[in-house]
């Protein structure tokens, strides 16, 4: 088993709003949410459901309005804004649905982003990238831009970005939206073979069912809140017999 | 993170290139107006500039420039060698008769009568020829540009003649004087022979230059003299300035160099604010990365800096090798000589630059700083 028993994430009544008066819009409605080490956790949902809101909380990228969260022990909260920018260079990784890669940086040197803001010399920060990169099967790719790269190759340089720095959480947003469902797949291979690690947990947040089977934990939101958490291996389940049904429906 | 910054600055061409043209033609602009601007506002003094002799000017209490001048008697010039401190006193004609060659073309002349005796005020710099040949009879020192506008395509030779009031003169010399506001030419010649040259009035000492004892300091005696004669007195350098001065506040120029330095000005901050703007724009979201990965707001800022001040630099120098070859190349021409890029307009095109660069980066980094990380989360 992957999974610890130390909580990655703790969150409480998590409340979320924009906007004030009448035109105040509520994301997230006193969201509960525990998630441990070692778990490859999905929110899942509809548009506009909260799950990307709740996903930034959790990143200490947007502040709550209300409820307690905990983060890898520490309560964000608490921190100041310098604190909070610390705590996410040292402890959080992240993939993007556009993957955000600096279009002038290689491969090599986008995925040293993190080691650089963390005070590594360029010349180290490159080495370790490229090594990272070679684990990804990406060796023959580190000098070429992003531009050169497919989509999925830009995901893998993305999820090397995530993880140069040994972040004990990675977050991710719809990291295979943008990509084919068999690149999408070959994404989440690498992420649940090289991200999740009995000491980091991994967040991901998507609304494509074909990646389900990864997760160890599948929160579905609605309307600003978790309706239900169910585990991988039962939402497995699941999709195996619309699976079967559908063959029988079409046989 | 500087190299992210460098890289993401040169990683565009276009803007890239774009932001440093817009630096480097503003610059060069200002520059080369500037530096003309004080060029032509310097000539203005050129004669007064040149009289290296003497420290003081003395002249009627009403004149306010060079240029223009009320005579002086000839008694004038005996109370201000009676005044105390004074260690030498002589007379300075100047007038603008027409000058006429041989071959009838004519032209009005800058006229300057040297003490007899002395020759004070006489050309430091001879082309052709020697200051002291002013003592000939019907002698004259022509500078050289009005030597080539008076004998144009022949070579520079003495003994040439023009005729002045029905006057012959001969040229004895040429000498390279510096180029007058008016751009007419320059003549030296004795005093006494200057007053034959122009049309008689009853007098016609144009100034009275003068040189203190050595410990005689100059602002205090030209305060005596001013007030033991009445005339207006004042050192060399204090009469240029005041001669700049009138036509500073007394002409457009100025105000049509000002026009063109202050369009230099907002258009290279228009330009390269907005190329910055749109270049920090285009960047939101990988701003937006670095920001959520955990690059600081002051980090951001640095690398944003870093890149005003690398463009602005290079900007700057393209500018100045511009403006510099400009200057260059027309130094020698006869219509432009002694015009230079000054240190002073580089010092000051360099404190236009900074402004622009900072004003341009404020308007990203403002962007930058209300930029909430969060929106990379944003599809």
């Amino acid at each position: 088993m992957k999974k610890g028993n130390e909580y990655a994430v703790v969150g409480r009544e998590i409340e979320k709003w924009f906007g004030e008066g009448e035109a105040r819009v509520h994301a997230l409605r006193g969201v509960d949410l525990e998630i441990r080490m070692g778990e490859l956790a999905m929110l899942v949902g509809p548009s506009g459901c909260g799950k990307t809101t709740l996903l930034s909380v959790v990143a200490g990228l947007l502040d709550m309005n209300g409820g307690e969260l905990t983060v890898l022990g520490e309560t964000p909260a608490q921190m100041s804004a310098q604190e909070q920018i610390l705590f996410r260079r040292r402890n959080l990784g992240f993939v993007f649905q556009q993957y955000n890669l600096l279009p002038a940086l290689t491969a090599a040197e986008n995925v040293a982003v993190p080691l650089l803001a963390g005070g590594w010399n360029r010349i180290d920060a490159v080495a370790e990238a490229t090594r990272l990169l070679a684990q990804l099967g990406m060796e023959d790719r580190a000098s070429s831009l992003p531009a050169l790269l497919s989509g999925g190759q830009q995901q893998r340089v993305a999820l090397a970005r995530a993880l140069v720095h040994k972040p004990r959480l990675v977050v991710c947003d719809e990291p295979t939206s943008a990509l084919d469902a068999a690149t999408g797949r070959t994404v989440m291979e690498l992420l649940s073979e090289v991200a999740v690690r009995p000491d980091r947990a991994v967040i991901v947040v998507t609304h494509d069912s074909r990646v389900f089977e990864f997760a160890d934990t599948i929160a579905h939101m609605d309307d600003g809140r978790i309706q239900t958490v169910e585990t991988g291996a039962a939402r497995a389940q699941q999709i195996a017999a619309q699976a079967t049904q559908a063959r029988e429906l079409y046989a | 993170m500087n190299f992210v910054a460098l890289k993401m600055l040169t990683g565009d061409r276009a803007k890239y290139l774009g932001l440093i043209f817009a630096i480097a033609f503003s610059s060069f602009l200002i520059a080369h107006q500037a530096s003309i601007f004080a060029g032509i506002m310097d000539r203005t003094r050129s004669q007064i500039k040149d009289v290296t002799d003497a420290d003081i000017w003395v002249m009627d209490r009403n004149t306010q420039y060079f240029d223009e001048v009320n005579a002086l008697t000839d008694n004038d010039l005996y109370r201000v060698r009676g005044v105390s401190g004074v260690k030498w006193a002589v007379p300075l004609f100047k007038g603008n008769p027409r000058a006429k060659a041989p071959d009838g073309k004519f032209r009005v002349v800058i006229l300057l009568g040297l003490d007899d005796a002395t020759l004070v005020g006489a050309p430091r710099k001879m082309v052709l020829g020697s200051a002291d040949d002013l003592r000939e009879p019907d002698a004259a020192i022509i500078d050289e540009a009005g030597y080539r506008f008076f004998f144009p395509k022949q070579p520079l030779e003495l003994g040439r003649t023009l005729e002045m009031n029905d006057h012959r003169v001969r040229l004895e010399g040429i000498c390279d004087a510096s180029a007058p506001f008016t751009t007419l030419p320059v003549v030296y010649t004795r005093y006494s022979q200057a007053l034959g040259y122009v049309g008689r009035e009853r007098n016609l000492l144009s100034f009275v230059l003068v040189k203190p004892e050595p410990n005689a300091p100059i602002g205090e005696l030209a305060k005596h003299i001013t007030q033991a004669t009445g005339l207006k007195a004042m050192g060399g350098d204090q009469f240029g300035w005041a001669t700049i001065m009138y036509f500073i506040r007394n002409t457009g120029i100025p105000i049509n160099f000002g026009i063109t330095v202050m369009i230099a000005l907002i258009v290279g901050t228009v330009v390269a604010g907005q190329t910055f703007y749109i270049f920090t724009i285009e960047n939101l979201k990988q701003f937006g990365a670095l920001k959520a990965i955990g690059v600081t707001n002051r980090r951001i800022v640095g690398m944003i800096l870093l890149q005003a001040l690398v463009v602005g630099s290079i900007g700057y120098a393209l500018g100045m090798g511009m403006a510099a070859t400009f200057f260059a190349i027309f130094v020698h021409q006869i219509a432009t000589r002694g015009i230079l890029l000054l240190p002073q307009v580089m010092i000051g095109t360099a404190v236009v630059v900074i402004f622009i660069v900072i004003v341009a980066s404020l308007m990203s980094i403002r962007k930058v700083l209300v930029l909430e990380p969060a929106v990379v989360f944003r599809g």
